[in-house]
């Protein structure tokens, strides 16, 4: 039902594993990531789980280069992150930043900073997140679920290698979830590595092919997802799972 | 009471018969303010995008010089600017004093912190917004002004137009350093000004008329431009 607009061939996976070394990230005095290390090999969907100010956003916002660890590296196969890098992924922010324009304009904005310029086709995209009735709406009239997809479709623009969620379909209806995940399962298809922060289990159990569980900025399981939902490494990830984490 | 319906009479007369003198200063007033503002966009809207963007140790001092100038009374601007300009001046050697560039270098210390300072305030709340985006997007510092700019331009415009109405309103700065002279640097505020002291008033008002109708025109338009951009 959703074409993607994706007609180059399959990533080969050239930015895996990614990997962090023990990573610190401090700020106030507070340590809001505590010495993670871990190894990412998975070439499906990675899915972070934990509490609300667990650090999972700001996990991200690390691999994505926009905060810079206190202590500690993080490599991608094998390489500091650099701009190189950063220019093959993309990040979809928990809080939608769209720029005051309409919404095509904010995918074609994009297409302005690229040298030399690809072709993507803009208006396919709007189809897929569902929103090409809407492309010369002023983006700041859009609904805070058509926000999200807006801003998912823009991640989507510059093609990335690696797709970094934050919390991409907290505030969709059921359909459009649907809609999302079945995009996202067709760019997993297509080799393009996803690690997507989630609040809804159902959700990491369908898609998860491996759960990193953060409680309090330290990491508490990195397994399978089929481990992590029957035999979780960590008792804190056990209450989360079972919805009895207390903090 | 006869006096005002009289000059009244009068100044509509001067205005639609297209008197000559009048439009001479009209234009005049137009012209030198136009300058004074392109100038003052130039300098000011980088300024402010600067400003905006940046962190550094001088930045709050510079803020505060631009707010303290935005406030500052234009006959002292005038003062300033002729002290430096005048035969003796460090300036003096450019014989400047009494010419319209002079004006339109008084007009623009007035108008510049105006766009400096609200502009930076504008670029600075659009800024905070955009900062993650354009990071993950890794945008130069140049686009990123551009979009800063081209995203807050009706904010944008409507400091562009007060810093205008800023221009053409002041009477302090320009008699000091234009010198109100005749066919060369008498302008809309400064004829009002001296037409009034001779008791010509019929041309002071005609003037005022013209000046009330520029600055309510304006005004006009940026609360159009304003609820226009409120809609998109
Ligand atoms: N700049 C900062 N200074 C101090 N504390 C911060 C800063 N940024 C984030 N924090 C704190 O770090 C903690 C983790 O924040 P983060 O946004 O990563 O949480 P999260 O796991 O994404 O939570 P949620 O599920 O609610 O999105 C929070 O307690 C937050 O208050
Ligand atoms: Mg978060």
């Amino acid at each position: 039902m959703f074409e993607t607009s994706y007609s180059e061939a399959p990533f080969k996976f050239e930015l895996i594993p990614i990997k962090l070394r023990s990573v610190s990230f401090q700020k106030l005095g507070n340590n809001l990531i505590d010495d993670i290390s871990l190894s990412i090999n998975s070439k499906g969907i990675t899915i972070i789980l934990g509490p609300n100010g667990a650090g999972k956003s700001i996990l991200m916002r690390l691999l994505h280069g926009l905060e810079k660890p206190s202590s500690g590296e993080v490599l991608f196969n094998g390489i500091n992150l650099n701009n190189t890098i950063r220019l093959k992924q993309a990040m979809v922010f928990q809080n939608a930043v769209l720029l005051r324009r309409t919404a095509i304009e904010n995918l074609s904005f994009v297409v302005s900073l690229q040298r030399p310029k690809q072709t993507s086709n803009l208006n396919k995209l709007l189809q897929e997140v569902g929103l090409y009735e809407k492309k010369n709406l002023p983006a700041r009239r859009l609904s805070g679920g058509e926000k999200q997809r807006l801003s998912l479709a823009r991640a989507l623009v510059s093609r990335p290698e690696i797709l970094l969620l934050d919390e991409p379909t907290a505030s969709l209806d059921p359909y459009s979830v649907q809609m999302i995940e079945t995009l996202l399962i067709k760019l997993r298809n297509q080799n393009t590595k996803i690690i997507f922060i989630t609040h809804d289990l159902n959700q990491a159990r369908r898609l998860a092919e491996d759960i990193i569980f953060i409680h309090k900025g330290k990491l508490e399981a990195y397994q399978s997802a089929r481990e992590f939902f029957n035999n979780p490494e960590s008792k804190f990830a056990q209450a989360f799972v079972q919805g009895k984490l207390i903090f | 009471m006869q006096l005002f319906s009289e000059s009244l009479q009068t100044a509509f007369y001067l205005i639609v018969s297209g008197n000559s003198d009048l439009f001479e200063i009209i234009m005049l007033s137009i012209k030198v303010s136009l300058t004074s503002l392109l100038g003052s966009i130039v300098i000011g809207l980088p300024l402010g995008a600067f400003l905006a963007i940046h962190r550094f140790r001088l930045r709050s001092i510079i803020l505060s010089i631009l707010n303290a100038l935005m406030g500052m009374p234009p006959v002292v601007v005038g003062l300033i600017v002729y002290l430096y300009l005048s035969r003796s001046g460090p300036l003096g050697f450019l014989s400047l004093l009494y010419t319209p560039t002079a004006m339109i270098i008084a007009q623009m210390l007035l108008v510049i912190p105006i766009i400096a300072a609200l502009s930076t305030q504008i670029i600075e709340d659009l800024h905070i917004e955009y900062r993650d985006l354009f990071r993950s997007l890794n945008v130069s510092t140049f686009k990123a002004i551009m979009a800063y700019i081209i995203d807050a331009r009706m904010s944008l415009l409507t400091v562009i137009l007060a810093g205008f109405g800023r221009a053409i309103s002041e009477v302090g700065a320009v008699s000091i350093v234009g010198g109100n002279i005749d066919h060369l640097t008498r302008v809309m505020t400064t004829a009002i000004a001296l037409e009034t002291s001779r008791g010509n008033l019929s041309l002071a008002l005609a003037l005022g008329f013209i000046l009330l109708a520029i600055a309510l025109g304006v005004n006009i338009f940026a609360v159009k431009v304003k609820n226009w951009a409120m809609d998109k």
